[in-house]
């Protein structure tokens, strides 16, 4: 029961918004047949990432309440690699080229691949999907994302029956980013096989109707609604199946705080603070969390038989 | 915190301002301590406190408490270093802000992030050791906040007054220890707090060692041979 909008423009008909906004160059340039010839002559035929998002439908799995403003979504952000206030991805996350951008599909597969955001883009219809965003730390956000079910991505590289686990590798690079060892870098996530094959699980390219911006995680990045936030690592330049369970970056910096599951759930605080409440951004008085961050419909039988309290 | 020791008259100099250049110091100081809580007001009203506002209060006044801990506790390495003594006038002031910074953090914690939820506020308090530390240290801040006037110091007698106050460095290392503790994975502000505080201690340790030294050179002479303890009591 799928509401799927088909899309009445092919992503391929759309100006990248690089191009669009040359436009202005073209208006004040003197000689503008000859500008314009340069530009024409300029413009890329295929292979480069486009900075529209193509048309996207509206998704069964949104929620309905009120999202949390663009400005709060694209400033309060964890995203160690460009700092670790919440204010420092704003500011620095603009120094990242996020043009050309690939993603190498790996490991245990019949048929690895690297994808360029274009593919991506176009390997599956785009939806939007309105999430709650629940952090580690006791706030949350309810955020409009627009992207595809991972396992459109996975069904491509066709997964090895030897598969159980997919770890994300983000990009680092060290001239632009954080080189104090923080976290262990690049940022590694990881989930179970089944997990990432969930429909709710996300590659999300866009937020707000528009592509990602660079402190959410641009290109691409992964969105598991479940989990806290950390799990959904950002900017992955790497997807990779595999036998063992990933050795994720916050997990290496501290196993007791952070599990590999890392489901959102109100009964197991972390060790130095409750998880209980939370704080909606926006709002002033806490509310309670939600097991499975209010999708256990969902995703509670991925954990059937399991102690949620030892695979925090 | 009263001034122990009366200083000798000198030529009215950086050493020795005049009364009325010390009432402006202190006036100066009094409203420099109060621009942060200003800033959170106004900034609360525009709402430009950032997406998190409860979170920004707490952190500035969390960091406030810390800033003027510290700044008390520089006040006598600062007198010895540079000869101010006029300094030691300042003091009280600022261990009073740092207090009152303190109560803010607290305050900021029980209304504006817990909503007075007393079973979510005493299960913190007892099981998350960074907020134990924390309000151990604001809890050793009220007997000294208590004390600040001239009638404790005359009441307590200046020794037992001082030793009284000395808990300050306690409540600073348990200050450190909390910010410490409450940090996800990047330690590099509360270490750069913890190294100012080992160096004010660090300061203090080190000229204490050298009366001792000094007193012990001087008390050779009798102790030796009596077995008697020799009590060493540093200014």
């Amino acid at each position: 029961m799928l509401i799927k909008r088909p899309a009445d423009i092919s992503p391929s008909e759309i100006t990248p918004r690089s191009l669009f906004e040359q436009r202005r160059h073209f208006l004040v340039g003197a000689g503008g047949a000859l500008a314009g010839a340069a530009l024409w002559a300029a413009l890329p035929r295929s292979g480069q990432a486009a900075s529209r998002l193509p048309a996207y439908a509206p998704s069964p799995f949104s929620t309905s309440e009120e999202k949390t403003p663009l400005k709060a979504v694209t400033t309060y952000n964890n995203f160690y690699e460009f700092g670790t206030d919440k204010s420092d991805p704003a500011e620095n996350a603009g120094k990242m080229s996020v043009q050309p951008w690939t993603v190498r599909v790996e490991g245990l597969a019949g048929k690895p691949r690297t994808f360029g955001i274009e593919e991506l883009l176009q390997l599956a219809p785009l939806e939007e999907r309105i999430y709650r965003l629940r952090c580690v730390e006791g706030w949350s956000m309810v955020i409009p994302w627009v992207g595809l079910p991972l396992a459109a991505l996975l069904k491509q590289v066709e997964p090895l029956g030897s598969a159980k686990y997919v770890e994300f590798v983000t990009h680092y690079d060290p001239a632009i980013m954080l080189r104090r060892p923080v976290l262990s870098w690049p940022y590694v996530e990881g989930l179970r096989l089944d997990e990432a094959q969930h429909p709710l699980t996300l590659l999300a390219l866009g937020l707000y109707g528009d592509v990602l911006p660079n402190q959410n995680g641009a290109p691409v990045r992964l969105v598991v609604p479940w989990k806290y936030g950390f799990k959904s690592a950002k900017s992955i330049v790497a997807i990779r199946l595999v036998e063992k369970q990933p050795r994720t970056s916050w997990n290496r910096a501290a196993a007791d705080e952070y599990g590999f599951y890392s489901n959102v759930n109100p009964e197991v605080a972390h060790p130095r603070w409750s998880q209980a409440t939370e704080r909606r951004i926006g709002e002033l008085r806490k509310r309670p969390t939600l097991m499975f961050n209010g999708y256990g419909e969902q995703v509670a039988g991925l954990y059937q038989g399991m102690d949620l309290k030892a695979n925090y | 915190m009263a001034s122990i020791e009366r200083e000798k008259p000198l030529k009215p100099s950086l050493r020795t301002p005049p009364a009325a250049a010390i009432t402006a110091i202190k006036l100066l100081v009094f409203l420099l301590c109060l621009l942060p809580a200003l800033q959170l007001l106004l900034g609360w009203q525009a709402d430009t406190l950032g997406a998190n506002p409860v979170e920004t209060i707490t952190h500035a006044s969390g960091t406030w408490t810390l800033r003027l801990l510290l700044i008390t506790l520089a006040v006598t390495p600062l007198r010895r270093l540079t000869g101010l003594h006029w300094l030691l006038r300042l003091r009280r002031m600022l261990g009073l802000f740092a207090f009152a910074w303190g109560l803010a953090h607290f305050a900021t914690y029980l209304w504006l992030d817990q909503f007075f939820d007393w079973a979510a506020i005493a299960a913190d308090i007892l099981k998350r050791p960074f907020i134990t530390v924390g309000f151990a240290a604001l809890v050793l801040m009220l007997p000294l906040a208590l004390t600040s006037n001239r009638l404790a110091v005359r009441r307590l007698g200046g020794r037992r007054w001082q030793a009284l106050h000395r808990s300050t460095y306690a409540i600073a290392i348990l200050g450190v220890v909390h910010f410490w503790w409450l940090v996800k994975a990047d330690v590099l502000e509360p270490a750069i707090y913890a190294l100012v505080l080992a160096a004010l201690l660090g300061m203090r340790a080190w000229w204490r060692e050298l009366e001792r030294r000094r007193q012990l050179a001087a008390a050779v002479p009798q102790a030796r041979g009596n077995g008697r303890v020799v009590r060493i009591v540093p200014k």
